[in-house]
């Protein structure tokens, strides 16, 4: 054996995995070094989870090898995989709520004696806090925390179980920008002590920030594993997606027009009546595009139900064009031109088992020229007008019949922009209008919604994206646990620091020179 | 080398299969209760062949058949149209026992010698009566989110005793010589019978309905927002549908039409209210919808095929000497068979080979 190269720490050769009807992965190779930061790199449903899954044990590969330090390695299960030293932290990782972090570390641990020894263990914890820069309180309940604390549990778990091949699926999609940061330092931290991390992202950024090599992959196969020193975004971009990418998009400067909705003071309880909209108010004006920054959670669904007129509010006001509207139906909000793209696309804005025609019909059904001898529905011109919308709004459907399960991602969300957007609202209310879809059906969103700006309704946008929020927005709200942090009158002039401290919970108030009064709107110039 | 069974979730289900899998279901369920008929000592190949005989080898089976499916197709609507918005209606049994009751009180308090309005007044109480029991349990679900599989149940029973609380006490015919039942109604409170057999004007009521339910899922503004519930409820709260009002609606007009099957039924047939006026149709249309999978023609072809079932069921009882229950031991396998076929359409079973380490 030559001694001079050392076996890589993982070795992952040809995997294939398909699910019903769909390959996942088909002949990936991926090697991971020790002390190496290696990104996964991939659109949605590229096949990032599921490689990921493979390697830790949780799926069986239908082919392919994996060695461990040169060891050809059969994970059967999740444990078969942690005791190799593979410890992942999952998209949707799982923590029991009512229980403490460090009884959450110690949750099925391998060698458990009948009692456990809690000193020790938070004695550990603390080693491990201590080493990587992790800090979140050993003894606080994890129904205390915050998305992004509950994410370093989930880190500190895996540590504590000695991996030395951690795996982070997109651990940055859940998190402000401050604690982008503080995980990054972490993950140097981790690499320093030549550990080897996999990091999943499709955020182009943050990926050139943190990676040593990067492996892309498209459509469950592998496209090229490069050295960082070589990418570039749009280099990236294009391997990613597989054709040229342009980042720009056209957004014109508007003249705000009247304030098209207003809310006031509204309090609003959400799932479990705890309050989730505290006291919170906003103006939303004609041609304007007003983003909503907050780390999903905060309050911002509850609140857009509410200002849809779907969720009750408990206290507050909503006047949608000089007419107030709290405590009507939510069919009244409708009739006053008031949108809603709900985060849910599946789950609450379409219904998958019907039809595209009966998916235009959901919430116009009832409208005049839709209704035939009062209590029919007029199939005749919800067909017609859906053949428009789906040409309009380029919906790639088999047919106007099907149900529209048999849609992909982002022509689903075209076909909810086309119901939302098409009779040019007074207000739209857009929820993480392009979360999960891939570039082009993003780009083509944010036009969209542009557009409908440009067309003289009223957005409010709500993402987590501060990218998103920052190509899109005339003016930019934060919202944190409710409550809203300040309104940034012109985006150009925050930067993203400020945007994050806000999410974390700073008010704006605390950013402005003493002698600004609170409130104050610095003018802008339209040309 | 070793195999192990796995299962998969399945993403789609073809038109054939959904077409065939009740065929394939039942199949299993006639080789269940096959097995069944042979503990009771008989040969389920003769047992199958001499239901078939009784039920469909002569105009009077056959007429007898029409008989029976006339309540089941009615009550199969009356469950099906609150399924469709996943509103568990297991009440059609009380319901058509208020139906049959109310009509005994229309009949026994308004005396009309016109056919036509003595038999419009027996059908607007019988609806009123059946849609009122079945209002309870949505009023219920809508207000206090209680749920109706209970709620609908408990009340079959309440329903079931109020009527033989009348038939037994102050309604029983005094020249019964004892037997439990009310009076025999007047010509004027009878509906008309065919051709010399027992099937009635029922039949007409049955098909109406069929085509009022399809009429209704399919084209009305109230039928779309029912299937909406159906399919997504929080789609459709989104969407401005309002829940409760749905609930209480549905919940009316699937009691009512039960109760028109209560009525029907002893208007048409029986003449007069007893004990025991329906055995079971209420239940026996929970298995007819879901078999259908709530489709209006499947309703008719699905009860259509029961009636043969409950026919033969009693030819076998008498020529083969079988318990009662030996028919309700079929239907059972039936239900019990659409279950577990249930779960063939929503996974996929693989024979995978196991690998050695
Ligand atoms: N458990 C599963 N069952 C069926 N299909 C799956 C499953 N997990 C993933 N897939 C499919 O495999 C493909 C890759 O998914 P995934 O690995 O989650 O992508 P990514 O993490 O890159 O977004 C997708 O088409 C997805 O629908
Ligand atoms: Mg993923």
């Amino acid at each position: 054996m030559s001694l001079s190269v050392p076996a890589p720490l993982v070795m992952m050769r040809g995997i294939e995995k398909s699910f019903v009807g769909a390959k996942a992965n088909s002949d990936i190779d991926l090697d991971l070094r020790r002390g190496e930061v290696h990104t996964l790199l991939g659109e949605n449903g590229a096949g990032k989870s599921t490689l990921m899954n493979i390697l830790s044990g949780l799926y069986t590969p239908d082919d392919g090898s994996i060695f461990i330090e040169g060891e050809e390695r059969k994970f059967r299960t999740p444990r078969d995989a942690i005791s190799a030293g593979i410890g992942m932290v999952h998209q949707h990782f799982m923590l029991v709520p009512t229980q403490t972090v460090w009884e959450n570390v110690a949750l099925g641990l391998e060698d458990q004696p009948f009692s456990l020894d809690k000193n020790s263990i938070i004695a550990k914890v603390r080693d491990i806090q201590e080493r990587y820069g992790i800090h979140v309180d050993p003894h606080a309940y994890v129904w205390q925390l915050s998305i992004g604390e509950q994410q370093r549990v989930a880190i500190i778990k895996t540590l504590y179980r000695k991996a030395d091949i951690l795996i982070l699926d997109e651990p940055t999609s859940v998190l402000t920008p401050q604690e982008t940061k503080a995980l990054f330092q972490t993950i140097r931290q981790i690499r320093q002590e030549k550990h080897g991390v996999i990091f999943i992202s499709h955020k182009l950024d943050e990926v050139i920030d943190i990676s040593d090599r990067i492996t892309i992959l498209r459509k469950g196969r592998k496209v090229a594993t490069i050295p960082v020193q070589n990418a570039s975004k749009e280099s990236l971009a294009e391997m990613m997606v597989g054709r040229r990418v342009v980042f720009q998009i056209g957004k014109t400067l508007q003249n705000p027009g009247k304030v098209v909705l207003k809310a006031k003071d509204l309090v609003v309880r959400g799932g479990r009546g705890i309050v989730c909209v505290d006291k919170f108010s906003l103006e939303l004006r004609q041609r304007e595009i007003l983003g909503l920054a907050g780390v999903s959670g905060n309050g911002q669904e509850e609140l857009c139900d509410a200002l849809a007129g779907i969720r009750q509010i408990d206290d507050g006001a909503i006047v949608v064009d000089g007419v107030e509207l709290q405590g009507k139906p939510s069919r009244e909000f409708q009739k006053k031109g008031v949108s809603y793209i709900p985060a849910d696309r599946i789950g609450t804005g379409l219904v998958t088992g019907m039809n595209i025609r009966e998916n235009i019909a959901l919430r116009k059904y009832w409208r005049k020229e839709f209704t035939r001898f009062r209590f029919f529905v007029h199939w005749e011109n919800i067909a017609g007008r859906t053949g428009q919308l789906v040409e309009r709004y380029s919906v790639v459907n088999p047919g106007l019949g099907f149900p529209a399960r048999m849609l992909s991602g982002g022509n689903l969300q075209k076909l909810m922009l086309a119901r939302e957007l098409a009779d040019d609202p007074r207000v739209v209310l857009a929820v993480q209008p392009s979360w999960g879809l891939d570039v082009s059906a993003t780009l083509f969103v944010r036009e969209t919604l542009l557009e409908q700006r440009d067309r003289g309704s009223g957005v409010l946008l709500v993402s987590d994206d501060l990218e998103e929020i920052l190509s899109l927005s005339d003016r930019i709200a934060v919202i944190h646990k409710g409550k809203l942090m300040g309104i940034v009158e012109d985006p150009d002039s925050a930067s993203e620091e400020q945007l994050g401290l806000m999410m974390a919970g700073t008010s704006l108030a605390e950013f402005l020179p003493d002698d600004v009064p609170p409130g104050h709107v610095p003018v802008r110039a339209v040309p | 080398m070793k195999y192990r069974i796995v299962f998969r979730k399945r993403f789609r289900t073809g038109m054939i299969f959904e077409g065939v899998l009740p065929v394939l279901s039942v199949l299993a369920a006639l080789f269940l209760a096959g097995v069944a008929l042979m503990f009771f000592g008989v040969s389920p190949l003769e047992a199958y062949r001499a239901m078939f005989r009784g039920a469909l080898g002569s105009w009077y089976g056959f007429s007898e058949v029409l008989v029976k499916t006339i309540p089941l197709v009615i009550s199969g609507v009356a469950v099906g149209f609150a399924f469709r918005m996943k509103i568990w209606n297991i009440g059609a049994e009380g319901q058509i026992y208020m139906g049959a009751l109310a009509t005994a009180a229309a009949v026994r308090f308004l005396q009309s010698s016109s056919q036509f309005s003595m038999l419009l007044a027996m059908a607007v109480a019988a609806v009123i009566a059946g849609g009122f029991w079945g209002c309870i349990a949505g009023v219920l679900k809508a207000r206090w989110n209680v749920n109706e599989v209970i709620t609908t149940l408990m009340l079959n029973y309440v329903a079931i005793h109020l009527a033989e609380y009348f038939i037994y006490g102050p309604w029983r015919d005094p020249s019964s010589l004892g037997f439990p039942m009310t009076p025999p109604f007047p010509p004027s409170a009878r509906l008309p019978q065919f051709l010399d057999t027992r099937v009635h004007l029922g039949i007409v009521a049955a098909i109406v309905l069929v085509l009022i339910f399809r009429l209704v899922i399919r084209w009305t503004r109230w039928g779309f927002e029912i299937r909406a519930v159906g399919e997504n409820p929080k789609a459709a709260e989104y969407a401005g549908i309002r829940y409760g009002r749905n609930v209480v609606m549905v919940m009316f007009v699937s009691g009512a039409i039960a109760g028109l099957a209560g009525m029907t039924e002893i208007a048409g047939l029986q003449g007069r209210l007893q004990p025991g006026m329906s055995p079971g149709y209420g239940y026996t249309a929970i298995i007819i919808a879901w078999l259908a999978r709530l489709n209006p023609w499947g309703i008719i072809i699905v009860s259509f095929f029961m009636g043969v079932l409950l026919v033969g069921g009693e030819t076998i009882q008498v020529i083969m000497r079988l318990p009662l229950a030996s028919v309700q031991v079929i239907q059972g396998c039936i239900l019990f068979s659409v279950l577990a076929f249930e779960f063939f359409r929503n996974y996929r079973v693989l024979l995978v080979r196991k690998e050695r380490n």
